[in-house]
């Protein structure tokens, strides 16, 4: 395993930079290739997306319509009925919904800022300075990334109980601040993005080594933490064995698991069919939109951490 | 002290011509940087695993029937019963022949829309990209749940299939879930392919054009050795994720009766530690992460060794 894999500068991700088509040069392709790429493409589009829409469709019906209706898509009175169930997931319970939205914002968020910046100082110090027992702490974190969070679940269970701090915020968010992963990329970016020479003159300038990384260090880095910190806000908040096994009073829940303790009582109160529904398409929203809007940085980190 | 040993030490580097870069002289700074994250990677990752190699060596005993139970060294007793346990293997057995289908089959087609997504056999290629991408917005949980409601034989808005063919049924339990793996993940890894393909300089291929070679030629011959690296890597973090199946399942278990609280190994793990025993929970816990372990790192191996011939 390669750890310093060559980086491409961002200006390559840009497709319109790259790879335009040169028409007129070498064979055209066929329109049979063609319509067969876009035939693929576009059946595997419905196979994407239908199961979404179908999310969106449901969540504006009454229970009634979502059982008589046709599935796919809306009712007359779907715009009401929407606007009332999303009002109704909001307040039922004494709105125990959006205080599980907050928790997910909150362990994601905070946890993820926290454990990125924690990274950066780490993956930059095993990139940038040579001590003693660098590539063994670099190697034993690298160990990190392959041991599965599920199978650190349980000793971790056991040890909070220890200390009694089972069922509380700090048994989700504290575990939810380590990233191996992000120590790995982050050694990767600061090794190819920061170049020694900046350091250098930093130093020269009188600049101590800390307030280097925290003035010029890090925006140099700071593609490579979009993608550290993106990475580790979905890796939270889709955490679900770890909340499921710390948590057991509602109030301190993610919407993950919030929405898996409704499902479950499905069968008792059917009214809960309709805010599971809602409750889902709700909370897949704000992911989605940070997913669109920051594609970019996406695919530059996923290009960094490929192995050579 | 020895902050005086190691600044001799480094004024002697500096006397005797090149020095180190870094060195000791930024040992202060090092810790700085260094010390948050080790310290929280030991409580939370190293503890954690040794923990649960101790509790997996202790066992329970009572003195009679009804005396108290104590924890007492148990050597590797848990282990024996692990290695026993029938329906701990046929778990594992359950979760390979599933990573063995679903795997491949979900990385072939992340390899096939990377490779057209690079072609210019495609028009709106952002549209499909985004398109394809947007299921991994979806938690597992959530997305589980959806497809639960699109199997199910009354509410699937596809009946014309959920009402012939019992997707939920015990025969196809596994590849139900294994269509919902693949749609959350395909994406994922088509972009890691993609933007690995996009790495490779156009010059390489473009001789090959000129000489008439096809897309689907130059796919073949150029492309997709140059992106095996990816592939692997891709690999790797899939197999991870199959032993650890967990998520869909569980949530499934609402859906179907035709899932037991043994499915999967972190099932077994989980429902071990409910009864409580959590002895054999961590035995079982060990063992899956050093199967983990073994798994991945022999496949990286295998693959490089493939590769370096």
């Amino acid at each position: 395993m390669s750890v310093d894999a060559p980086l491409r500068p961002a200006e390559t991700f840009d497709d319109k930079t790259t790879r335009a088509p040169k028409r007129g040069r070498g064979p055209r392709e066929s329109v049979m290739s063609r319509s067969a790429a876009m035939l693929i493409m576009g059946v595997f589009t419905l196979y994407f997306l239908i199961p979404i829409f179908w999310l969106l469709v449901s969540s504006t019906k009454t229970l009634d319509n979502f059982n008589t209706s046709a599935a796919l898509w809306f009712t007359p009175s779907s715009l009401q009925d929407g606007i009332a169930n999303v009002g109704r997931l909001f307040t039922y319970d004494g709105g125990i919904f959006p205080r599980w939205m907050l928790n997910s914002i909150v362990y994601a968020t905070v946890a993820g800022g926290l454990g990125t910046i924690l990274s950066a100082m780490c993956g930059y110090a095993l990139a940038k300075y040579r001590f003693w027992g660098r590539e063994a702490l670099f190697n034993i974190f690298l160990g990190g990334v392959l041991v599965p969070a599920t199978a650190l679940a349980l000793p971790l269970f056991l040890i909070f109980s220890k200390v009694q701090l089972t069922d509380t915020f700090w048994a989700v968010f504290l575990p939810s601040i380590v990233s191996p992963f992000g120590v790995y990329l982050c050694r990767i970016y600061a090794s190819s993005s920061v170049p020694d020479e900046i350091i250098e003159a930093a130093r020269i300038d009188g600049s101590g080594e800390v307030r280097t990384f925290f003035t010029v260090a890090i925006r140099l880095m700071s593609p490579a933490l979009v993608t550290v910190f993106l990475f580790q806000f979905v890796a939270i908040w889709n955490n679900f064995f770890l909340p499921l096994v710390m948590l057991r009073t509602q109030s301190l829940f993610p919407v993950t698991l919030g929405l898996y303790t409704w499902n479950s009582n499905v069968s008792q109160y059917p009214e809960l069919r309709t805010l599971v529904l809602v409750g889902a398409f709700v909370s897949i929203i704000p992911l989605l939109i940070a997913f669109l809007s920051l594609q970019r940085f996406w695919r530059s980190g996923l290009g960094a951490g490929g192995l050579k | 002290m020895t902050v005086i040993t190691s600044r001799r030490r480094a004024a002697k580097a500096d006397a005797q011509g090149p020095k180190p870069k870094g060195g000791f002289r930024y040992r202060k700074a090092v810790a700085i940087f260094v010390v948050p994250f080790a310290v929280l990677f030991v409580a939370f990752y190293l503890v954690p695993i040794l923990y649960a190699v101790y509790q997996s060596l202790l066992k329970i005993q009572r003195q009679g029937t009804f005396g108290a139970p104590t924890q007492v060294f148990g050597g590797l007793s848990q282990y024996v019963l692990v290695f026993q346990d029938s329906v701990f293997w046929s778990s594992i057995l359950r979760v390979l022949a599933f990573g063995i289908v679903q795997v491949p089959v979900m990385l072939a087609l992340a390899l096939l829309f990377a490779l057209l997504l690079d072609s210019p056999l495609l028009r709106g290629k952002r549209f499909f990209r985004l398109a394809f991408f947007a299921p991994y917005a979806v938690p597992g949980v959530i997305a589980a749940i959806m497809w639960g409601y699109l199997y199910s034989p009354s509410l699937s808005p596809f009946k014309f299939v959920t009402g012939n063919v019992d997707l939920l049924g015990g025969g196809t339990i596994l590849w139900a879930i294994a269509n919902v793996v693949t749609w959350v993940y395909v994406g994922y890894n088509m972009l890691i392919i993609y933007s690995s393909l996009l790495a490779i300089p156009t010059e390489i291929y473009e001789a090959a054009r000129l000489d008439g070679a096809s897309q689907f030629r130059i796919a073949i011959a150029i492309k997709i050795p140059l992106v095996v690296p990816a592939i692997i890597l891709t690999a790797v973090f899939s197999v991870i994720g199959t032993l650890q199946l967990l998520t869909e399942p569980l949530v499934f278990r609402q859906f179907t009766s035709s899932i037991s609280s043994t499915f999967t190994p972190n099932m077994l793990v989980y429902s071990t530690s409910s009864v409580p025993n959590f002895n054999l929970a961590a035995a079982f816990s060990v063992v899956l992460a050093v199967a983990t372990f073994i798994l991945s790192i022999g496949f990286l191996r295998l693959t490089q060794r493939k590769a370096d011939q």
